[in-house]
């Protein structure tokens, strides 16, 4: 009788480990599909615009060269890099000041400032956009001089972005300060000596957030390189390409190109560094 | 009224736990939606008594400063009653050479402002500008030139900068006057005073927070406080494309701005009709897109996580493969995978599934459908990230507990609403929360899948056309960089948008079963 419901039991769990995997199957396909189909879109030269079929009928690198050649895209590339670049300096070095301070310094106006922030955080970002634009126009940081106008906002307004990484800081044991303290270390000795050794997965974290902001965001990049070709960021430089049903037609596979030739590098970079990331997310972004 | 074992009880009254417990399902119900709702009026109350408060605290607290700035000057020696005057001078003549430097540099340049510059501006301030620029001709080039005027986007600018200017020297000049008194009080009973070399060690050790919250203040100052202060300004202007304030000045409107947004208008203006319309759709978005990628972000941790399930590592590999693509490319492409023209319809008709292309999907083009789309794709995008929050989650719950459970009989389905589900709500309350605002604020997914589309007519107005896909801030952008660039609208839109995402705020923060104590943690 035991043995008969044994059996059964097995074979219940058979079965629902065989539907998981289907359906895990299932979705493996769904989310790799758009991904593959750019790839192969990108390495077609028959024809420029959209059709109905995945696999190019006749590939080649057509798409990549007038891509490098023809347009603007280089300049887009190296825009964006210089920025992801300066960012992912400047915003680590906020966030973690902010955070750090924010988690493990107890000082009066601490609370206050919390909230402070948690109610600016309540009021559409785009919003300071208009003031931020014409201030940054007047300094002649608009349009085709946007790197350093984008830099700028990207990093100035990057304190608020502090809860992912107080989270992860928050988990760590205030004992640990104590004792420092204790023997003689000031608080800048703390951070140095003690915490940033354990907070490695938070660095990297923010380190690799930070340097990924400015190739996915388009509305500050838009607004601030308006209508600058040179100005513009792969985002927005992209989108300007196929903006048009005609531009759409033209330009369609290229863009394709130029999607994988962002993808790709960010993806290597992202799944090399991806251990910590997820140390990050699951440590900081709950708890914070 | 109901029965409960032949005993009436009022469920509109109070109730202790024990009886409350006896209570049958839906009596529990009822009881929470009643009391939930008598509470309302309670709540209310209780904020205006609370503003009141505040109120009476802040002026308490203001009369509290005089009467310490009186007590200081009379019974302050000499140095401190010239400081009242010449900032710094107590503290240089006290020996802390460096503060006093610092106070007085500080009352120099504001001073000099002053006279230069900062009255200038605060006269222009009540109007924004009373000229603007004209063409005039000019003999000896013989043409036309631009003389200067008045610009209200400067007056306006460099007014607000002026009066925070003057707030912060009240305080800087308040700080002096409390150094002095604090320094006097020091000295009387025989100790001595910080040196300028103390000062500064004790700014990486002490005061440490000041030298590391020093620039991200006063990047947030710069780049989020002062435009937010002045795009509030700015909804009581008429700034938009037609007064850009340089050719054309623009000036004070009171509140007209906001009863344009609220007032019934006929004709092809409709904004009302469209900010009602587009608020609701936003609200809508922001739910759906929080709790199906929440419960099916679960749902896929739990099924990977599950024991027996091999590769691991490979199914989560995957989806967060497409959470390492940026955003914009995997929403742009899949934007047009799904176009009329696209590459789903196209391959439906290769594969023989339409017959011709009048039977082509319009997926952007009906507004529910449309809509629709847009929260699948978002799932599509969402889940990911959601797989990976919620994994570290699970394996933090006890396995035992599972175990105790199921030698109790509980079956899986059981396991995941009494253990998974509530611990889950539990610790990721706060996040929903943030989620679903930060939803409410998507602009991407929206902006680059629809670009707020399908346009929708019904959704004309005079800052703009509108789709049925527009969420507030999408539309906000629209405003701005649209022909119009209704600014001053763009600013009332904005400042919507905090109402409604404060209001929802304090709601579900007072719901939320535990607000969490951040100590807990360490």
């Amino acid at each position: 009788m035991s043995e008969k419901k044994h059996m059964g039991m097995k074979a219940k769990t058979r079965l629902s480990n065989t539907v998981i995997y289907v359906i895990l199957t299932i979705m493996s396909i769904v989310w790799l599909f758009p991904f593959f189909c750019i790839v192969c879109e990108s390495f077609r030269v028959e024809s420029t615009y959209q059709v109905g079929y995945v696999i190019p009928k006749q590939w080649g690198l057509d798409n990549y060269i007038n891509l490098f050649t023809k347009t603007d895209f280089p300049i887009w590339f190296r825009n964006t890099f210089i920025i992801a670049l300066f960012v992912a300096v400047f915003q680590t070095i906020i966030v973690l000041c902010m955070s750090y301070t924010l988690s493990r310094l107890r000082f009066k106006m601490r609370k206050g400032l919390m909230n402070v922030m948690l109610i600016l955080g309540m009021f559409p970002g785009f919003l300071s956009m208009i003031v931020l634009y014409k201030v940054l126009n007047g300094m002649g940081l608009t349009g085709p001089n946007s790197i350093p106008g984008l830099i700028l906002v990207y990093v100035g307004g990057s304190g608020m972005g502090y809860y992912v990484s107080k989270g992860y800081f928050d988990t760590i044991p205030r004992s640990l300060d104590e004792a420092a303290r204790v023997d003689g270390a000031t608080r800048l000795q703390v951070l140095t000596k003690v915490m940033l050794p354990l907070c490695k997965p938070i660095v990297i974290y923010t380190i690799l957030t930070a340097f990924m902001g400015p190739w996915g965001d388009f509305m500050f990049a838009k607004y601030i390189a308006h209508a600058s070709s040179v100005g513009m960021t792969v985002a927005v430089g992209l989108q300007s390409m196929i903006g048009t049903p005609s531009s759409l037609a033209a330009n369609y596979t290229m863009f394709c190109a130029g999607g994988v030739v962002v993808a790709v590098p960010i993806t290597i970079l992202f799944m090399s560094l991806q251990k910590y990331y997820v140390e990050g997310v699951t440590g900081g972004a709950v708890k914070g | 009224m109901s029965e409960l074992k032949g005993q009436k009880i009022d469920l509109s009254q109070d109730l202790s736990d024990l009886e409350y417990l006896k209570l049958t399902k839906l009596q529990g119900i009822v009881y929470d939606v009643i009391h939930f709702f008598k509470a309302v009026p309670a709540g209310i109350g209780k904020f205006f008594v609370g503003i009141v408060n505040l109120i009476k605290n802040f002026f308490g607290k203001i009369a509290g400063e005089f009467k310490d700035i009186f007590v200081t000057f009379k019974e302050g020696d000499f140095k401190t009653r010239l400081s009242f005057l010449i900032m710094g001078f107590g503290s240089i003549t006290r020996g802390q050479i460096l503060r006093g430097i610092l106070f007085l540099v500080f009352e120099i340049v504001f001073i000099v402002y002053m006279a230069v510059a900062g009255f200038y501006w605060l006269g222009k301030f009540r109007t924004l500008g009373d000229a603007g620029g004209t063409m005039e001709y000019d003999p000896i080039l013989d043409t036309y030139v631009r003389v200067a005027g008045d610009d209200s986007f400067k007056i306006l600018l460099y007014g607000l900068l002026t009066i925070i200017f003057i707030i912060s020297f009240i305080y800087t000049w308040r700080l002096n006057v409390k150094q002095n008194k604090i320094a006097q009080d020091i000295l009387k009973t025989g100790k001595k005073l910080k040196s300028g070399k103390e000062d500064l060690q004790s700014l990486v050790d002490d005061e440490f927070h000041k030298t590391l919250l020093a620039l991200p203040l006063t990047g947030i100052a710069v780049f989020t406080v002062f435009p937010i202060i002045f795009m509030i300004f700015v909804a009581f202007t008429n700034y938009d494309g037609a007064h850009d304030g340089y050719a054309n000045l623009f000036t004070w409107v009171g509140m007209n701005n906001f009863n344009e947004l609220f007032s019934i208008n006929t004709g092809t203006d409709n904004l009302s009709v469209a900010f009602g319309e587009i608020l609701s759709w936003t609200l809508m978005w922001a739910f759906f897109a929080t709790f199906t990628n929440y419960f099916l972000g679960m749902f896929v941790a739990i099924m990977i996580n599950k024991k027996g399930i091999k590769l691991k590592k490979m199914w989560r590999g995957i989806l967060v493969l497409t959470s390492a693509v940026p955003q914009f490319v995997s929403l742009l492409y899949i934007s047009k995978m799904f176009a009329t023209n696209g590459l789903l319809n196209g391959m439906l008709l290769d594969w023989g599934i339409f017959d011709n292309i009048s039977q082509y999907i319009r997926f952007w083009e009906e507004k529910n459908l449309a809509r629709i789309m847009v929260i699948i794709i978002n799932i599509w995008i969402g889940i990911p990230y959601l797989m990976l929050i919620a994994t570290g989650i699970l394996m933090n719950i006890p396995a035992d507990l599972y175990e105790s459970a199921a030698i109790d009989g509980a079956n899986t389905f059981q396991q995941y609403t009494k253990i998974t589900l509530p611990y889950m709500l539990f610790v990721t309350g706060p996040y929903l929360l943030t989620s679903f605002i930060g939803n409410i604020n998507n602009f991407n997914v929206i902006f680059l899948l629809t670009g707020g589309g399908p346009k929708n007519p019904a959704l004309l107005t005079s800052a703009g056309a509108a789709g049925d896909t527009d969420l507030l801030i999408t539309w906000l952008f629209n405003i701005t960089t649209g022909a119009e660039s209704k600014y001053y609208m763009a600013s009332v839109i904005g400042i919507m948008i905090f109402v409604v995402v404060s209001t929802l705020s304090l709601i579900s923060y007072n719901l939320m079963p535990s607000t969490r104590n951040e100590e807990d943690f360490s």
